[in-house]
């Protein structure tokens, strides 16, 4: 109850914090949820991908 | 469909009934409704009985709807058949082959795209066209840009007019197309013995089992059994519908020589040109996959979300008590 509470104050209880915040929220959590997805698709996939068999055909400039 | 039977046909059908039912004469074929029997089914199947015009229209209908679904679908469900072809004859169903790709979080294997792409330059491109591919779609997938372009320059294509007028040759770009082996279909037909070469930038869209067949046809080829007859400038293919194909066989062993020192065995050839022909019939395949687990994972937290909310609000509604308190009497 009383994280609740804290939040409710720190976040919902002004209009002007509750919107930024959500704002500034979606945009971290699409970061990070793509960076994590990647990170497991890179993974999932090693060795197959073009950027893990580029560097033998790159010409060194 | 009646209407066009001759008048006498439901007639001399209900003399044939007559003259083959004549014992049976004596049942009284009127029944009132008071009379009628206690099943209701049993008086419906009197009713159809009973009537002779009723039982030929029954007939009529059933032997026709019959017989009209045997005309448009060929076959009637749930009755077995026997063919004097063997399966076969019609094209033998490929095996499914564990491809790097088919999982539902596999990419494509980037290295055998570009093997498959040596393939298709060295021996398919001959006669097959890949018109829905441009250079520039293989940069960033199985060659870097400067070998792709490095590869255009080596193709001429008609470009202009210019301020003359004219049209001219000029060395590939990265967004001109591949170019076809032959300038139009009469060409190809011409060059093949009256069979077209299929475009393959969709090959593997377009043909029933998809990335197993092709691989099935190429590894396929193989002697005609005993009594299988095949014209000059055939080749027998179990895989292909109607066993006999015009492509004579291509992949053999150490046909192309790879860069990256793969072993060029047959199977590793085809193998490695369906992939680079899934490729081209697919490109956005490993975008959309990767998409597909992204949009999996939200919809479903989502989904959760809004069963629990769901629940939430509507836990008040569900589990409220009414209770009816009649009005006191006034005295």
């Amino acid at each position: 109850m009383s994280l609740a509470n804290t939040v409710y104050n720190a976040i919902v209880k002004r209009n002007s914090v509750f919107v930024p915040t959500i704002f500034v929220g979606a945009f971290a959590f699409s970061i990070g949820f793509d960076v994590g997805i990647t990170k497991f698709w890179d993974t999932w996939n090693k060795g197959k991908q073009w950027k893990d068999i580029r560097d033998k055909y790159v010409e060194q400039a | 469909m009646l209407a066009r039977l001759p008048a006498g046909a439901l007639k001399n059908v209900a003399a044939l009934r007559s003259a083959s039912f004549n014992g049976a004469r004596n049942i009284p074929r009127v029944r009132f409704a008071s009379t009628s029997s206690s099943s209701s089914s049993s008086s419906a199947f009197e009713f159809l009985t009973g009537s002779r015009a009723a039982l030929a229209t029954a007939t009529v209908l059933s032997v026709g709807s019959v017989a009209w679904y045997a005309n448009l679908y060929g076959t009637l469900p749930f009755i077995g058949e026997v063919h004097a072809n063997s399966p076969a004859e019609e094209g033998l169903h490929p095996p499914h082959y564990p491809w790097s790709h088919s999982g539902w979080l596999d990419t494509f294997d980037h290295a055998s795209i570009r093997r498959g792409y040596q393939v298709y330059r060295e021996v398919c491109a001959a006669c097959h066209s890949l018109d829905r591919i441009a250079w520039r779609n293989l940069v960033g997938v199985s060659h870097t840009v400067d070998e792709v372009k490095a590869m255009a320059e080596e193709v001429e294509y008609e470009d202009g007019p210019n301020d003359q007028g004219e049209m001219f040759m000029r060395p590939g770009k990265l967004s001109d197309y591949m170019p076809a082996p032959y300038p139009n279909e009469e060409a190809a037909r011409a060059s093949n013995g009256g069979a077209l070469p299929p475009d393959l930038s969709l090959i593997v869209k377009a043909r029933h089992g998809g990335a197993d067949y092709i691989f099935s046809l190429l590894t396929g080829y193989r002697d005609p059994p005993a009594g299988f007859e095949i014209r000059d400038g055939m080749n027998y293919n179990p895989y292909f519908p109607g066993n006999a194909i015009s492509m004579a066989r291509v992949l053999f062993d150490g046909l192309v020589e790879y860069e990256d020192g793969t072993p060029a065995t047959t199977s590793q050839m085809a193998k490695d040109v369906v992939t680079f022909l899934n490729w081209a019939a697919e490109p956005e395949h490993d975008e959309r996959k990767k998409n597909g687990l992204k949009a999996v994972i939200l919809f479903t937290t989502l989904w959760a979300i809004s069963i629990y909310v769901k629940r939430f609000k509507w836990s008040v509604i569900k589990s409220r008590k009414i209770v009816y308190t009649p009005p006191a009497d006034k005295p």
